[in-house]
């Protein structure tokens, strides 16, 4: 949490996602989000960061390691790369970093479509936490988050974006 | 009331053994979850790890080349292994009973039994016996008991209309032909009034219907051109041979003339009407090549659903 308390504005995070990115980022790396928030994230950064990136969307349920514990969740959705992932250069995008299981997941089944050549990280908030080696290469905005929290990113109909907290029921 | 065997204390799919029952929530769950496995198959590594390190047993005491071969596929793209055993050629021949193949199987740590068995309730059996054993984290799922049941292949049907058709409760859905020695007819009934299919018709000879099968919930009729009068869809069933030799039909081609799909026929369907077959076909007999192979024709998409569909089951029984 910031010192005040309040959650950090989602847009303002995404500005500062952007600001990072830019110039980093090459101009032709395709964006990956991982659903859902790191979809919406993916594709408002396809709209403002130069060059032309070829947008994909990912659904890790398949590739968790919680299915055991937890099975597979309703509204699974497919997995969409429009791309050959071979060669490519991709930024998998996601809302909130925690315990990193969750790109893990992603990166192992980006690998059953080829070879990338590189795999970047961008999220929106990283909220610490991590049970794996894995960190972002792009962050919009560090918070810290109590254990029994979860951070949630809502879209509104006009396409805002929005943070809050909640109870925790899903490990992300 | 007895609970329903093949769900567990909070009402969640652990085997599946009929559709006869099934609440429509768990139905839609299914077809739900196989929609994203059907691109599975587009994939450079057509695999995904979610049942990685399972061992899924085909226990075919009757012979099915495309069931269980579409189980094993459905199984390998989850990353299961899977074991065929060929009953007919091993143990029971040697008097060995199904339970104690069962349970010598379970030994060998099996998490999931596909089962297709002659006899009507084997598969209910199996599981009554696992859970007798207390193995509640072992799995079946019935390929085909007998007469009673095929409920994967009911829900390919199921998946299938949904796919071309979208919304099930405006529908009018014929299934023509041998009914009576049908399990895949008894599970697409059951599937389509569960998900409110408001009119589900047979189309047959007396003689190859089930006695009060009206109590079913379906409407019958004895001339096909009657009841393909307005359908959405239209399922051929297989005429088998063996019923030929019985008093039950005269011939094949006079079996042809009355209920085989042609032309002719399909046009008083709706202009929109989608044709299935569950396999495997006899041309000329319950439909001609024409049809078979005509633009109406959804029979190899069915295939090709089946085995999504057969990954959405084994991956939710496998999880409750």
């Amino acid at each position: 949490m910031t010192p005040d308390g309040h959650l950090p504005d989602a847009e303002a995070a995404l500005d500062a996602m952007v600001e990072r990115m830019r110039g980093a980022v090459a101009h032709d790396a395709a964006l990956v989000g991982i659903y859902s928030g790191g979809a919406w994230i993916a594709e408002r950064l396809a709209a403002r960061l130069p060059g032309a990136h070829p947008l994909g969307f990912i659904d890790v349920s398949y590739y968790r390691d919680d299915y055991a514990l937890s099975g597979l969740k309703p509204n699974t959705r497919r997995t969409a790369l429009p791309f050959d992932v071979s060669g490519a250069s991709i930024v998998l995008v996601d809302d909130v970093l925690y315990t990193g299981r969750s790109v893990r997941a992603a990166i192992n089944e980006l690998f059953d479509f080829g070879r990338p050549e590189r795999i970047e990280l961008a999220v929106l908030v990283d909220r610490g936490g991590r049970e794996l080696p894995i960190e972002a290469t792009y962050t919009g905005v560090r918070l810290a988050v109590a254990r029994d929290r979860s951070i949630v990113l809502s879209r509104d109909s006009g396409g805002a974006l929005s943070l809050c907290v909640e109870p925790a029921g899903v490990v992300g | 009331m007895t609970r329903n065997p093949q769900l567990t204390a909070n009402g969640e799919l652990t085997h599946l053994l009929t559709l006869e029952g099934l609440p429509a929530a768990i139905v839609t769950h299914i077809l739900d979850t196989a929609e994203p496995f059907v691109s599975i198959a587009e994939r450079e590594v057509k695999k995904v790890p979610l049942l990685r390190g399972k061992a899924m047993f085909n226990l075919f005491f009757e012979n099915s080349t495309r069931t269980r071969t579409t189980f094993e596929i459905a199984a390998k793209r989850l990353s299961a292994d899977v074991i065929n055993l060929n009953i007919g050629a091993s143990s029971t021949t040697k008097g060995e009973t199904l339970l104690d193949t069962v349970d010598n199987l379970c030994a060998m740590n099996a998490d999931l039994f596909v089962v297709r068995h002659s006899q009507s309730g084997a598969p209910h059996l199996i599981a009554a016996h696992l859970t007798a054993k207390g193995r509640s984290h072992v799995h079946v799922v019935n390929a085909g008991d007998g007469r009673h049941a095929h409920p994967t292949q009911g829900l390919l049907d199921l998946y299938t209309i949904r796919h071309y058709k979208k919304d099930f409760r405006a529908l009018t859905v014929a299934i023509v032909g041998d009914v009576l020695h049908s399990r895949v007819a008894r599970s697409l009934i059951h599937g389509l009034t569960t998900m409110q299919v408001p009119r589900v018709r047979v189309i047959a000879p007396r003689t190859l219907l089930p006695t009060k099968v009206e109590s079913l919930g379906v409407e019958v009729f004895n001339d096909m051109r009657e009841g393909l009068s307005g359908c959405d869809v239209i399922v051929m069933l297989r005429l088998q041979n063996e019923r030929m030799k019985g008093a039950l039909l005269p011939s094949a081609g006079e079996y042809f003339k009355h209920y085989g799909l042609t032309g002719d026929k399909l046009a008083l369907a709706r202009p929109d009407a989608i044709v299935m077959h569950p396999g495997p076909m006899n041309r000329g007999v319950e439909i001609e090549s024409p049809v078979a192979d005509g633009a109406r024709s959804v029979i190899l998409p069915q295939v090709t659903f089946g085995i999504a569909v057969r990954m959405a089951v084994l991956s939710i029984v496998s999880a409750n």
